[in-house]
């Protein structure tokens, strides 16, 4: 009897999708004819900022170091235009954990929400919800999609960084060898991107072999344990590069400890108070970063702009971030805060962050 | 008696933190929020529902959120492989019955203990989802459906229709009172007739199908099917039971004790992060709930069984 139940229920399926289903080529379809959503209002880039905005930081994860120093440089900018900034958040980097802090957010009334997206795609409903019932929305560190938000503040471009950091390991390990990727989660946008950069720039360096990409899900933990299995699964590794704090200062803290210290080069994009001991150990010989403090602060600023009708997030458009100076909005609404430091021994000590 | 109990208490303890909650914070008490907070807990309280069947049984499904996750991984790997999601949804919900299935005869004909079983297929599907999906998000599913489950109707409607029907069926039917003998006492409940190991078989499959089902609703809401979907969840939903009063001996508990348990445990989430509390404290606060839920029926054993030995020792 059970057998005939679902073969019924099979049959039944098959016989409504012979009918014609909804298919992804469909979904396609409608997308395509779908018009663009434009902004409607305005901007008066002489507007000036408001007091006493209400603005709140979303990051990936709480008490995680790189977003406790960007979020702490969006409450200095508010300090200095008389915001009410704070942060919140999930303590776990998990796609849909977000989704219910944006929602509290929008009951709560904030003015501007100012987020880094751990799934790109799951916090969009909720974030054009929150652009509905009229709050700014910033991405920061990592996007959310187009249509979920205003303006995108890119801590560079990801084509620089992507190259960039496989230029500094080919230095290293003097472009030759076997080298890892150790990311952030399987999904990171940011990462993801990178890592396509880099795979495109290795191509430049025919004795260099990337043999896996590692995820430590921005864990200290997986990513301590993942480092260990990559120089388990391949010992004659020659380099590593972890385009993600967590990753690298976990990697470092293994290789500073292990046989392979110095001989396995460690690079990707660090905090240097994170590494500042591992660069004079000699575990790493260089790694580099934009500074979170300024990400953090012009995002908000420009959620401060947006808020105070200055900008609208239309292409070229300027506004002024402090002490950072005047940014112009890009294509898609995107600003772009500047190129990465890269941070060695001999100048690590110049940096506090 | 000691269930109706409880049950009063949770019924007092939501009552009163929604009334603490609407007074002291702000934007708490209005219909959105409301839907939001109701719909947050749409997952939880689907699987709970079954949950309360396997617990009550006396067996434990830990597996539930890594079906949740494998069926998602199915319903996003069979859509890019361009089937239609009509026919993709009864899949998926095949793929949560064969891994309640699975969990079942390993269960039943082999005799092994749920919890390791299900610690086992909990890494087991999940794994399998990544290995189908991998790193991907498919997020260009139909917006028909999409908008369908972030209607607060819709998927409250189907906790409510799945909730009674769940309820009339344990707590009213000749099979609600065998699981309940079941979870009370195995053997006796064999040697008057029940098919013990029979209904423990289907309850797994109905846990898994309800995961999947679960998964659905997930992947809709958030518009986006990946293999890391729910991760985590399964510890909300045994939570949720044992809060609601079903005892993890089995043979005791009610299912509008664990449905309110549901709604408490997201009404509490809900006030504390709007009233702006760190999320370290909130996980500190539903532990202490938890925690406080399974010591508080026993308490009152521990203490009487304390107090007799001392008399007999004196």
């Amino acid at each position: 009897m059970n057998t005939r139940a679902v073969a019924s229920l099979v049959g039944t399926a098959l016989l409504i999708s012979a009918c014609g289903g909804t298919t992804k080529s469909d979904v396609a379809r409608q997308q395509s004819s779908a018009p663009s959503a434009a902004s409607s209002s305005t901007a008066n880039p002489n507007a000036p900022i408001k007091q006493g905005l209400k603005i709140a930081f979303l990051p990936k994860q709480v008490n995680n170091p790189y977003f406790t120093i960007a979020d702490r440089g969006g409450s200095d900018a508010g300090k200095e235009f008389g915001a009410e900034v704070k942060e919140v958040g999930p303590s776990d980097a998990n796609a849909s954990s977000q989704v219910s802090y944006i929602n509290t957010l929008v009951q709560q009334k904030q003015d501007a929400i100012v987020i880094s997206a751990n799934d790109p795609n799951a916090v969009v409903p909720a974030l054009k919800q929150a652009m509905d019932a009229g709050i700014k929305v910033v991405s920061y560190d990592s996007d959310s999609g187009q249509d979920g938000r205003h303006l995108f503040i890119n801590q560079a471009g990801a084509e620089d960084l992507g190259r960039t950091e496989v230029q500094l390991l080919a230095q290293q390990i003097g472009s030759k060898g076997k080298i890892a990727i150790l990311s952030a989660t399987p999904n990171a946008t940011n990462q993801n991107t990178w890592i396509d950069f880099m795979k495109d720039e290795l191509k430049k360096y025919p004795d260099m072999e990337l043999v896996k990409v590692a995820y430590g899900n921005d864990d200290d933990q997986k990513s301590f344990t993942e480092t260990q299995g990559l120089l388990r699964s391949y010992p004659d590794l020659k380099g590593i590069i972890s385009p993600t704090t967590v990753g690298i200062a976990a990697a470092a803290r293994y290789l500073s400890s292990s046989s392979y210290k110095g001989k396995v080069k460690l690079t990707g994009l660090g905090t240097p108070n994170q590494l500042r001991k591992f660069v004079k150990d000699g575990t790493i010989d260089g790694f580099e970063l934009w500074s979170p403090g300024d990400l953090g602060y012009l995002a908000g600023y420009a959620a401060a702009a947006l808020a105070s009708g200055q900008i609208t997030g239309a292409e070229g458009e300027k506004f002024k971030a402090g002490r950072l100076g005047e940014y112009t909005v890009g294509a898609k609404g995107e600003v772009l805060l500047g190129k990465p430091t890269v941070f060695t021994k001999d100048n690590v000590d110049e940096f506090d962050f | 008696m000691l269930v109706r109990r409880w049950e009063s208490l949770i019924l007092v303890l939501l009552v009163g933190v929604c009334v603490w909650a609407a007074l002291g914070v702000d934007g708490f008490a209005n219909t959105s929020n409301v839907s939001f907070l109701l719909l947050d807990t749409t997952e939880i309280a689907l699987m709970a529902l079954t949950m309360t069947f396997v617990i009550v049984a006396a067996e434990i499904d830990l597996s539930v959120a890594s079906t949740l996750g494998l069926s998602c991984a199915v319903l996003g790997w069979l859509w890019n492989a361009g089937l239609g999601i009509e026919l993709i949804m009864p899949i998926c919900l095949l793929v949560g019955a064969l891994c309640g299935a699975i969990n079942g005869l390993l269960v039943t004909r082999l005799g092994l203990p749920s919890l390791a079983v299900t610690i086992g297929t909990f890494a087991l599907y999940r794994g399998l989802a990544y290995v189908i999906l991998g790193d991907q998000a498919v997020a260009d599913l139909p917006a028909a459906y999409t908008s369908l489950a972030t209607r607060p109707l819709v998927p409250l409607g189907l906790v409510a229709v799945l909730g009674v029907g769940a309820a009339v069926l344990l707590h009213a039917t000749g099979l609600g009172r065998a699981v309940f003998a079941i979870g009370a006492n195995q053997e006796a409940a064999f040697f008057s007739g029940i098919r013990v190991k029979r209904i423990k078989f289907w309850l797994f499959v109905a846990g898994g199908a309800m995961a999947a089902l679960a998964s659905l609703v997930f992947t809709f809401r958030y518009a986006s099917a990946r293999a890391d979907n729910g991760v985590g969840l399964e510890l909300a939903v045994v939570a949720a039971v044992l809060l609601g009063g079903v005892s993890i001996f089995g043979g005791r508990g009610s299912l509008p004790g664990v449905l309110m348990a549901v709604v408490l445990l997201g009404v509490v989430r809900n006030a504390l992060i709007l009233a702006d509390v760190a999320n370290e404290v909130l996980n500190f606060v539903t532990g202490l709930l938890l925690v406080a839920s399974v010591l508080a029926p026993n308490l009152g054993a521990l203490w009487r069984r304390r107090f007799t030995s001392q008399q007999e020792v004196s």
